[in-house]
């Protein structure tokens, strides 16, 4: 059995003024979980480290962490896979305030997801007497969706979020696909609205960590990028993040390749004065450094080709579903 | 054994990023790579055609896979986001032979061409470290950069979703440090090395996207960086090309890999275009 040092982020606001790092040693079993070994510090070297857990199989989304810098869920993980040059170093999520030790406030992550209703909201007007009944494909299109265990891993390694709280972040987004593709939810407009705002959907850079880190199969950036597709069909255009998936279907569709003069006054809106002028110092700085792209935008060779590729664009419309798409994300 | 490979230039490296376009050439002339520029291939739709329609970019993708498999070369990408979405459509095709023969019908139906799924897509970087070789890199260095402390950013599509990625270990690559050593500078490793630079949020919330391009420059210094040697040419443009807007002095020189490789097989400054920066070389990258 191996010797391993485990590096544990440690913090009592009632004691700690700072946090600390505390390194407990441990022989590692075969197959010990990270969750089990933290069990075992705790019950065998100290009773004060504090952490959440509960099923300790992957259900109920409690103990998820980082790990050297990445969040994911201690009691799916074995802790032999963690080691690095004989130490694993444990942290709490990003993105959240520490509370103790590696318990961190998740209240910033449930505002979000409440903001995006997420419960179903079907027409009712016809007074059913029965439950409304999906067909097994009508289910499977969210069934991803639905694995959500609300552990936060997401959340905590999202980047925008990072930078910006207010972003709705990768699991909300998801939630609000779970809705925007169940058969029986009547809201499923008023919800692409909705996240189609300012610091919804567009606002995610798929940077990828989200479903990276995502411990189930909800995996956050397939399902944005699910919804995102959602909003172009439903024509929720007025914002730039779909200006900017229309400018470029246009300039693509039109000569194979992006013209990135057209793409940025296309996004904000050709008559959006101020967003126009706010573009000007990068256009300059980029002028007078000869860097500015050609004025004159050439096709690539047998553009033809392409221009029939996308004039069947709503012919080539695919709905993805589980069974037909592989899942975008790091798989168990 | 001779390198050949089809060059994807991606709409950057002949729009904003041109100086990109020439160090690859100057670099992989000097290393006797010889490269078959596309002219036919079309954008791959950096993820957003995929936001509006996602199997119109899959037949995109598809076809310019064909073409490469029709001139019997691999392909060369030399933006990290260009090799991302082309692996991605590549892993999806050939993990799905139904969908695979659904694009491809398509394909047919429009130009008459098939992917087949032999073609291999690389980075650049990627192709330098398994084909071209580091040792041989090392013996072609004529101007060794011991004086240049450099950090890497690598890009989130050459690390994330993992199934995409094909660096040894995503989570803590060390593929550019390699290089980055080999022309005899000091690779440093920085907390921000492998977050995202916000590009792709620039036009809707280009607050959020400045914010994180400036961590991660600031990040960079922090630890001693003289320069941000990057891989993708979105990740350079908002680095570069708002560097001003984030934060005037920052005065981080941000450096095309290829840039970097060609300083040390001793092309200058102007050979490689890097005066075209919105940053210019400043310190111990002026003085290579």
């Amino acid at each position: 059995m191996a010797q391993v040092t485990f590096r544990i982020f440690r913090f009592d606001p009632e004691k700690d003024k700072e946090s600390r790092y505390q390194d407990y040693e441990l022989e590692l079993e075969p197959g010990i979980t990270l969750l089990n070994s933290l069990n075992r510090i705790k019950s065998e070297q100290d009773s004060s480290l504090t952490y959440r857990m509960s099923c300790g199989s992957a259900i109920c989304g409690s103990c998820a962490m980082r790990v050297n810098g990445h969040a994911l869920l201690a009691c799916k993980t074995q802790a032999s896979g963690l080691v690095k040059d004989g130490v694993i170093q444990v942290d709490p999520l990003g993105n959240m305030e520490v509370l103790k030790d590696l318990v961190v406030d998740l209240e910033p992550f449930w505002k979000s997801l409440k903001q995006v209703d997420p419960w179903l909201q079907p027409d009712v007007s016809d007074n059913p007497e029965n439950e409304r009944l999906q067909t097994p494909e009508q289910f499977q299109r969210i069934d991803d969706a639905t694995t959500c265990i609300l552990c936060g891993a997401c959340y905590s390694d999202c980047n925008v979020l990072g930078v910006d709280q207010e972003f709705l972040g990768p699991a909300s987004l998801a939630k609000a696909n779970r809705f925007i593709f169940d058969s029986r939810d009547a809201k499923t407009r008023d919800r692409i609205e909705f996240i189609s705002e300012m610091n919804g959907v567009w606002d995610c850079t798929h940077c990828g960590e989200c479903s990276t880190r995502c411990p189930t199969e909800a995996k956050p950036l397939a399902r944005i990028m699910e919804v995102r597709e959602a909003a172009m069909q439903a024509g929720v255009h007025n914002n730039n993040g779909a200006r900017h998936a229309l400018g470029f279907r246009e300039t693509v569709g039109r000569s194979g390749r992006l013209n990135e003069n057209y793409l940025p006054p296309r996004s904000v809106g050709f008559l959006n004065i101020p967003a126009l002028i706010g573009l000007a110092p990068v256009g300059l700085r980029m002028f007078m450094r000869g860097k500015n792209p050609p004025i004159i935008h050439h096709s690539i060779d047998k553009a033809d080709e392409v221009r029939k590729i996308f004039s069947k664009f709503e012919d080539y419309r695919h709905h993805p579903t589980r069974s037909s798409r592989p899942d975008d994300g790091a798989s168990d | 054994m001779s390198l050949k490979y089809a060059l994807f230039t991606g709409c950057v490296a002949k729009g904003a990023g041109r100086e990109l376009m020439t160090a690859t050439e100057l670099v992989c002339r000097k290393l006797g790579i010889e490269l078959v520029e596309m002219t036919d291939a079309a954008c791959c739709g950096a993820g957003v055609i995929s936001e509006d329609n996602e199997m119109v970019a899959d037949i995109i993708n598809a076809r310019t896979f064909a073409l490469a498999e029709e001139r019997g070369l691999d392909i060369m990408n030399i933006c990290i986001t260009c090799q991302g979405v082309h692996r991605k459509c590549q892993v999806k095709l050939s993990s799905n032979p139904d969908y695979m023969s659904r694009v491809n019908a398509a394909l047919k139906e429009q130009t008459g061409r098939e992917y087949k799924g032999t073609v291999k897509i690389r980075h650049f970087g990627k192709i330098l470290l398994e084909d071209y070789g580091l040792d041989k890199l090392r013996q072609a260095v004529t101007k060794p950069l011991s004086n240049i402390n450099a950090g890497a950013f690598y890009g989130c599509y050459a690390l994330r979703p993992h199934e995409y990625s094909d660096l040894e270990n995503p989570d803590d690559p060390d593929e550019m440090e390699r290089i980055i050593e080999a022309l005899g500078a000091k690779p440093v490793k920085y907390p921000e090395r492998l977050k995202c630079c916000g590009f792709p949020i620039l036009m809707m919330n280009k607050r959020n996207s400045m914010a994180l391009s400036g961590n991660a420059i600031k990040s960079a210094k922090d630890a001693g960086s003289d320069c941000v040697i990057t891989q993708c040419p979105l990740c350079h443009l908002n680095m570069d090309a708002y560097q001003p807007e984030i934060d005037p002095d920052l005065n981080m020189p941000i450096v095309h890999i290829q840039q970097l490789i060609g300083l040390a097989l001793g092309m200058s400054h102007d050979d490689l275009k890097m005066n075209t920066h919105i940053v210019r070389p400043t310190g111990a990258v002026a003085s290579i």
